[in-house]
């Protein structure tokens, strides 16, 4: 590529010793260098590939260039003559003979950059020993490298107020700021929420928000705020969690991998004493490239929550938990399942006061947010410890088509659509999956696409903010009515998917909707689209390749006698029909059988009851249930139920792997090892948990079966030796047979519904700043409803179910008539949430609402 | 064997006898050190009695021996322990650990950490050799409030600093760092 050029006056590109300069490619001299560039490469990037580092502050490789703080200035030489003045490198692309001197080479280049230095520290407070970006503050480092010494300006620097908030998580401090407009370029460019800009003109230009400009108005409401913070290269942008925290000198960063949502979101966990205290987004450019969102930049806290459960309980005489010894705890535990199993309780008293007929078996419920490894140990738990499929990992709603779904597209499937593929796929579908507030590293990608040129659909009731911003086309459908709307898109839409690399997106909430997996299924089949399922957790995939469901064993294996004894002879069981024979309930029907006394033991992981479709009957199920075993980081709902209750480790104490949606092993080291490690003292302070496959592993171990999943790594291993076996013939997806359509004849309303990201869930606690930047929770509807039902925006509208109401604002926006929309989750500023199921509400059902002038049931 | 063999073996003692003593009558009579000892850390206050320490932890950063451990705070309009924004919430250094090298005291932006002429650091429980702020603050001298309260010396952090020096050397201002300096017995000669 380089060779160095021993006084050459002929150009570079003629010359006879050197190759030909490869097609697409320019040849220049930069620093005395001979380099071969592709064409349009900016010259800063030529640079740092041959290892020169130009200063500079607004340039980012994934932002488009913008030449603002003028710190890269170089001197450029074109056709032999000299360019009158230094250019900024960051701007100006490569061209063929050009000659390059920075200022490694040039003094004119060096004087220049001392000046632009010296310029922007003019107005610069002089207080780095405050600043949070103090130690890693690229001002710093290059004021060392490129400035000068000292400054001739003895004027008054000018000041701001500060810090100045500019949303609850972000801290803006105008004194600092060196205009270099990477925050307002992200915003426009990459998460597309246009909520800062620069104001004003001069000495008094500066970074702000319609807030800080007019007194009121739109702070900065974006759910990426926290990535303009990282790459602010000043510290005018900080945060409100980290503020005085700690200094980057004295954290230990060691890279993750997020556990907020399936994206598989590299992170960099920053931490001291046995404590997160910041994280920051890793890079890696297949997946989230530089940027995550901001709960999984931001909500951290609920590992050092001061209700983390750090020592085994169990529920004594006295009704209360106590705490005891594991030995204790296992031993108790494994003799109650074992009971359990075998039906070997006490009977239930019938209606004449005689026992009748025992309860047995266990159901286990392990929840959506594991690590494969441990939801595979829950999957070998259930199977050869307590000899049952009753396993469901889907802690939220769920159908019997979804299990089909999975197993015809998900399971043991592998590595499917990637995120390169969402980038250059001609056009884009999603499906029940509001992809901001469910999948938001799937969503920046999908605005990076629609930047240029995908064509980005989706199948959704309104303009949310995510349609929007992908300059998305929204088709429009009343819920409930999904798969008709896919059954009959539109033609451009369907001609567009049928385009090789098209791609449908499904959310988890198609279980919501009957008919809608069956509807997608149908579509890819139709159309030759490739389609992926994206769910919200970051454990969902991973527990569908592990077989933590009813009717999946691992590896994507069917319930059949094949795959049984494949699996009874690699997991060393002597009798090949030693694994039950049956496929499973589902996790509503495990706690339907539970709550109905036919289950006597229930086994739950990290579950909240309000996640999940019907809260009542999962608490009658637990009350019900002989013994529930809860394994769990924090105490919750379960642990009132439990009558044992097991710690487990959070991630940052644990290795593991999070399948992403994509089907990508995400695997991460532990962050924090409390237990000693290398060094016991730095991480001496944090609580010792054992991650849940090892828990298992022993309470099995209690129960006389090994599992063999003592570590992450032994249990990761075991699952990848047994490997995919998808089988042969892939069944249908089977919708539901009759309608079970509600129709809006009873002059109710339609409720659509879905999540959004920042909604009070469980890793969501002890982080104020955070919560504060959740979008307010409103109720949607449409002019004409509105009007009908006497309601105007901003009037405070009651959404009414058969188990309460909610309370809210009213927005009005383009739905489809006689549908309205609200938040699945919404917190109460006293703590707890109200969720629409909690409520009796169902996305697609009936709803109503009151508090308009007319009588919201009257048609 | 001669006669003043007997004696001769008594020499160095005698000799001795008429030379200047070298032992010490501690603890009874304290040795004075150098007025610049490395003695135990001091953290010092502004006139008014705000605390200097801004909690930048550079101090920690330039410990060799990682003795030092803080954590930085923030400051309210009601809750103030420093001027400015920052000031340091959980100060410790611990005597176990440091080996008294000072490169903490020259790292310190504010010269709020300083060393004083205290040597007598030795303790029968290693628990109470970790010195936290309660310790390290130097004393309310007359003059001074306890924080937290509001900047009596000026309207932001930029007056303390500026008018710092000058408030040092006016003799009806407390600083405690002269005083200090002033009470060593070199000084005051």
């Amino acid at each position: 590529m380089t060779a160095a050029s021993e006084k050459a006056p002929e150009k570079p590109s003629e010359r006879e010793d050197l190759p030909p300069v490869p097609h697409g490619h320019v040849r220049l001299t930069i620093d005395d260098r001979v380099v071969d560039a592709p064409q349009g490469e900016l010259l800063i990037r030529t640079c740092e590939r041959l290892g020169i580092v130009v200063p500079r502050f607004c340039d980012h490789p994934l932002l488009d260039p913008a030449g603002a703080c003028r710190q890269c200035l170089v001197e450029v030489e074109m056709g032999g003559r000299k360019m009158p003045k230094p250019q900024a490198s960051c701007t100006m692309t490569v061209a063929q003979d050009m000659v390059v001197n920075t200022q490694m080479t040039s003094a004119v280049a060096d004087k220049a950059q001392q000046g632009v230095m010296e310029l922007l520290l003019i107005n610069h407070p002089l207080d780095c020993p405050i600043c949070d970006k103090g130690g890693e503050c690229p001002l710093q480092n290059q004021a060392m490298s490129s400035g000068r010494a000292d400054s001739r300006f003895v004027e008054e620097k000018r000041t701001f107020a500060k810090p100045l908030p500019i949303s609850d998580e972000v801290l803006l401090d105008r004194e600092r700021c060196v205009l270099c407009q990477r925050c307002t370029r992200f915003s426009r460019q990459i998460a597309g929420d246009q909520f800062i800009e620069l104001l004003e003109r001069g000495a008094h230009q500066q970074i702000g928000t319609e807030e800080t400009a007019f007194g009121e108005g739109e702070d900065f409401q974006s759910y990426f705020s926290g990535n303009t913070i990282q790459i602010c290269p000043v510290g005018a942008l900080t945060s409100a969690s980290y503020r005085f925290r700690s200094r980057p000198f004295d954290l230990v960063s060691t890279p993750g991998v997020s556990e907020h949502d399936s994206s598989g979101a590299a992170v960099r966990r920053d931490w001291r004493r046995g404590a997160v205290t910041r994280v920051l987004a890793g890079e890696d450019p297949d997946v989230n490239e530089e940027w995550i969102d901001d709960k999984t930049r931001f909500a951290f806290r609920y590992a050092q929550s001061a209700t983390r459960i750090t020592r085994p309980l169990v529920r004594g005489d006295d009704g209360e938990l106590h705490e005891t010894s594991w030995t204790d705890a296992l031993e108790r535990a494994a003799a109650a399942l074992l009971a359990a199993r075998d039906g070997t309780g006490p009977a239930p008293l019938d209606a004449d006061g005689e026992p009748g007929e025992p309860k047995r078996g266990v159901g286990v419920l392990p929840g959506g947010r594991l690590t494969i490894e441990d939801a595979y140990a829950y999957a070998k738990f259930a199977r050869a410890a307590l000899q049952t499929n009753d396993i469901d990992a889907r802690a939220r709603a769920h159908s019997g088509e979804e299990l089909d779904f999975l197993a015809a597209h998900v399971a043991g499937t592998g590595l499917g659509v990637t995120y390169a593929d969402l980038e250059s796929a001609p056009a884009v579908l999603t499906v029940a999956l509001e992809v901001e507030e469910e999948a938001p590293v799937v969503f920046l990608r999908l605005r990076k696409a629609a930047r240029t040129g995908t064509a980005v659909h989706h199948l959704g009731q309104w303009s949310s903010p995510a349609v929007v911003k992908t300059g998305g086309r929204l088709v429009r459908t009343a819920p409930g009515r999904e798969p008709e709307a896919l059954a009959t898109l539109p033609d451009d839409v369907a001609a567009a998917l049928a385009t090789p690399g098209a791609v449908v997106l499904v959310g988890e909430r198609a279980a919501e909707v009957p008919g809608l997996y069956a509807a997608v299924s149908d579509l890819v089949g139709r159309t030759g689209a490739r389609v992926a399922w994206v769910p919200r957790r970051a454990g969902e995939r991973g527990a569908v390749d592990a077989g933590a469901l009813p009717t999946l064993l691992p590896g994507g294996r069917p319930v059949d006698d094949v795959a049984r004894a494949q699996l009874a002879s690699s997991w060393g069981l002597a009798d090949e029909n030693a694994l039950p024979a049956t496929p499973g309930r589902d996790g509503g029907a495990i706690l339907r059988a539970a709550a109905a006394g036919e289950l006597a033991g229930l086994v739950v992981g990290g579950v909240e009851l309000t996640d999940l479709p019907d809260p009542v009957l999962a608490r009658a199920a637990l009350r019900e249930a002989d013994v529930v075993v809860s394994l769990e980081q924090v105490a919750s709902e379960v642990t009132r139920y439990a009558d044992v209750v097991l710690p487990v480790a959070p991630v940052v104490n644990k290795s593991g792997t999070f399948r992403n949606w994509e089907g990508r092993d995400r695997r991460f080291a532990t962050t924090i090892d409390p237990s000693g490690g290398s060094s016991g003292r730095v991480g001496g302070t944090a609580a010792i948990t054992l991650p849940d496959c090892r828990v298992l592993d022993t309470l099995a171990v209690e129960m006389d079966v090994d599992l063999f999943t003592q570590t992450p790594e032994v249990a990761a291993a075991e699952l990848g030796h047994l490997g995919a076996a998808r089988p042969t013939e892939i069944g249908p997806v089977r919708g539901p047979d009759g309608s079970g359509d509600v129709d809006g004849t009873d002059g109710s309303l339609r409720l659509a519904s879905w999540r959004q990201l920042l909604d009070g869930g469980a890793l969501l606690i002890d982080e104020p700043e955070l919560a504060g930047t959740a979008r307010p929770p409103k109720i949607r509807i449409s002019t004409v409803t509105a009007r009908r039902l006497g309601l105007v925006e901003d009037a405070v509208a009651g959404l009414e179910g058969p188990r309460g109401s909610l309370h809210l604002p009213v927005e009005l926006a383009d739905l489809p008539d006689d549908v309205v929309w609200a938040p699945a989750r919404v917190p109460q500023a006293g703590g707890g949430v109200i969720t629409l199921a909690g409520l009796g509400l169902t996305h697609g059902g009936p709803a109503r609402l009151t508090g308009g002038t007319t009588d919201g049931s009257a048609a | 064997m001669g006669m003043f063999d007997g004696i001769a073996g008594f020499g160095v003692t005698f000799s001795t006898m008429f030379r200047k003593v070298v032992t010490e009558d501690y603890p009874r009579v304290k040795k004075v050190t150098a007025p610049r000892y490395h003695g135990r850390h001091q953290l010092n206050r502004h006139p008014d009695g705000l605390e200097k320490c801004v909690g930048c932890e550079l101090c920690a950063w330039a410990c060799p021996a990682d003795a030092i451990y803080v954590e930085g705070g923030d400051n309210t309009d009601e809750e103030r322990y420093s001027p400015g924004e920052r000031y340091g919430s959980i100060y410790q250094i611990n005597y176990l650990r440091c080996i008294g090298c000072g490169l903490c005291i020259e790292a310190c932006p504010t010269r709020s950490l300083t060393m004083t002429n205290e040597y007598e650091l030795a303790d029968d429980d290693r628990q109470d050799l970790i010195y936290d702020k309660d310790r390290l603050l130097a004393p309310l001298l007359p003059g001074m409030e306890q924080p937290p309260h509001p900047m009596r010396l000026g309207e932001n952090e930029q007056d303390y600093y500026v008018q710092g020096p000058e408030m040092a050397r006016r003799p009806d201002v407390q600083d405690a760092v002269r005083e200090e300096i002033q009470m060593t017995p070199e000084a005051s000669r």
